[in-house]
């Protein structure tokens, strides 16, 4: 916004006193929005977004075709070559791929909150929501509590179709569970800054553009397809602060048994939290002040 | 909360917002009362729609005041937001949803119960003969059904002030009329409105009272018959028996010189001659010199003169002028 900024901060919503204006009779509307009602604006907006995928089944084509199609390359095309030089067989390289590739997944769901946002700001529609009595924010968190749900879906189907390829959970189910939760958080931390990213750009394409150029280096440069002990020391240097490398390790520590996994576990929990007290007040600021 | 009659339930004071270097709205006064429709005129790039968006809070102002219902724009944003009723120029519903999901929800963010959200849904739709399209998505609807679920939407709150920012833009003449009548019963159950719009007709239609408003500034503004008085004086159009005649009869006109007539001018395409007058004597004095002359009249008439042409005098240029800020109102939009 390139506009000059008004010359008196103001809280929102707080009366102020000042003369002047007709005094708003104290008790009568203070326009405070209650937790309940808050919860049940975003009751409505998850419904909302429920049913867009419900009229355009499309939309949900990249949460079930690209654990799918991902994992069939990666276990096909490299898989032999990868576990061969390992030592191993491509059976092996399907442990390492599987648990591994769950973290990837919802930080490629996450990706399109960015696009869906910026679409949503260019039709009348945001104008309605935002010149209504609700909290700006309760818009985003539906959104994105749609999208955390996308992403729990994206995973199941990586984790049946790698259970059809020979995947062995080997009775962690537990840890499989606890593996898809920790996922899940990774992922939500990221939908704040893919909104953000989708609030700056001014098209859906550009909004595709630069999710793709973050994404790439993120995902192979991390040990999502492959461990990082082959990698030059700069390299290694960048995935081993990578937060899909944590992300990786942790889903196999807890679905495999082997490994460390305090450690990993730990630090995805600090990414994760760490990015969402980062950008997620960013984001919503950002939401409420976009015109 | 009760209602204080004497307050307008719009009142503006000197609303300022630049967009960089161009004043799109550069210190507007307004008043709306209580159970009135107010017209907003203005050519495209006028500031309409930017004075719609600081009403309803999606802007903020650079400077000066707006009350809406009581509320502060800037400092009582949400307490307003509970007020009011916004239908834009971009029909503002989720085209993915269906009619009847989409005032559902929109009942269901007004913070209506389960089933009062449900019912008010089913009511609006049936008031503007939507139901029969209820579970379509609306972007099957074509441009005046969506219009008139724009409108549902805005009234499932009982809005106590109706924006309407040019409701039938893009719209044919008669899909433009459907909605005027759903436009006028709103206006029948007494709700405030304050309407912008490019179109004379439809401020003439619609509007109690209006302002004319051109680059940021307000103009004019009264009622509408003030308006046109303002400008003054009447019409008068006299169809000749023999089309041949026209411009012979402004030159008859011209060279007879009659006290306190203006110039006479032929439109071919009406087939009419227009003279500006003042007074009941002019007209019975035109008529006298011309059937003196023998020319054979088919028709007379007098008419108030139109919008377009209250336009034109009072800001010296037609209102269809376009100039830069048209887009950059757009992008701001």
């Amino acid at each position: 916004m390139s506009t000059a900024t008004v010359k008196t901060p103001r809280p929102a919503g707080s009366p102020g006193p000042d003369a002047g204006t007709p005094p708003v009779k104290p008790g009568v509307d203070e326009g405070r929005i209650g937790l309940r009602a808050n919860l049940r604006h975003i009751g409505a907006l998850v419904r909302r977004n429920a049913l867009q995928i419900k009229q355009d089944p499309e939309s949900m084509m990249d949460a079930l075709l690209m654990p799918i199609v991902f994992t069939l390359l990666f276990v096909y095309v490299f898989g032999g070559a990868i576990g061969g030089g390992k030592g191993g067989s491509r059976d092996d390289y399907v442990q390492y791929l599987v648990p591994g590739m769950m973290g990837m997944m919802s930080m490629s769901i996450a990706m399109a909150v960015g696009t869906g946002i910026n679409e949503d700001f260019r039709k009348g529609v945001m104008d309605r929501f935002r010149s209504m009595p609700i909290a700006r924010s309760s818009v985003l968190i539906a959104k994105s509590l749609v999208e955390v749900g996308r992403m729990l879906v994206a995973i199941i189907v990586l984790l049946t179709v790698g259970i059809l390829v020979g995947f062995d959970v080997n009775g962690h189910w537990l840890g499989m569970l606890g593996a898809i939760g920790l996922t899940a958080l990774f992922g939500s931390a990221l939908l704040w800054v893919f909104i953000i990213v989708g609030l700056t750009m001014r098209t859906a394409q550009a909004v595709q553009g630069i999710s793709f150029l973050v994404l790439m280096p993120l995902q192979f440069g991390s040990s999502v397809f492959v461990p990082t002990g082959t990698m030059p020391g700069w390299l290694k240097a960048f995935t081993d602060v990578n937060p899909l490398t944590h992300v990786a390790d942790s889903a196999r520590g807890l679905m495999l048994g082997q490994g460390e996994v305090g450690s990993p576990v730990m630090w995805t929990v600090i990414w994760s939290v760490g990015l969402t007290l980062a950008t997620a007040p960013f984001a919503i600021a950002m939401f409420r002040k976009k015109t | 909360m009760t209602r204080e009659k004497t307050t307008n339930a719009v009142e503006v004071r000197g609303l300022v917002k630049h967009f960089g270097t161009t004043k799109a709205v550069d210190g507007i006064d307004l008043d709306v009362r209580e159970g009135t429709v107010m017209g907003v005129l203005g050519p495209n790039g006028a500031g309409k729609t930017t004075l719609v968006r600081m009403l309803s809070t999606l802007l903020q102002p650079d400077a000066g005041t707006a009350h809406v219902a009581g509320y502060d724009v800037v400092r009582q944003p949400r307490q307003l937001r509970r007020t009011i009723g916004l239908t834009g120029q971009y029909a503002s519903v989720d085209e993915k949803l269906s009619g009847w999901e989409n005032l559902y929800m929109i009942g269901r963010l007004l913070d209506l119960s389960r089933s009062e959200a449900r019912r008010r849904a089913d009511e609006m739709l049936e008031r503007f003969s939507l139901t029969e399209a209820a579970k379509r998505p609306a972007s099957k609807y074509s441009g005046g059904m969506r219009r008139r679920l724009d409108l549902a939407a805005s009234m499932i709150g009982r809005p106590r002030v109706l924006y309407l920012d040019e409701p039938t833009t893009g719209l044919d003449p008669r899909t433009r009329n459907e909605v005027w009548d759903e436009v006028q019963n709103i206006v029948a159950d007494g709700n405030t409105v304050l309407l912008t719009t490019q179109y004379m007709e439809e401020a003439e239609q619609l509007a109690n009272e209006l302002t004319v408003v051109d680059r940021g500034k307000v103009i004019a503004e009264g009622r509408v018959q003030e308006l046109k008085a303002k400008v003054g004086g009447r019409t008068l159009e006299i169809r000749p028996a023999d089309q041949g005649e026209l411009h012979r009869m402004v030159g008859a006109l011209a060279q007879a010189g009659l006290d306190g007539v203006g110039g006479a001018t032929a439109s071919e395409d009406a087939g009419v001659v227009s003279v500006p007058i003042v007074s009941d004597e002019q007209l019975t004095a035109v008529v006298g010199l011309l059937s003196e002359r023998g020319f054979a009249l088919a028709d007379i008439s007098t008419h108030l003169p139109s919008l377009d042409e209250v336009f034109l005098a009072l800001t010296g240029q037609t209102a269809t002028h376009e100039d830069d800020r048209d887009a950059i109102e757009e992008v701001a939009a």
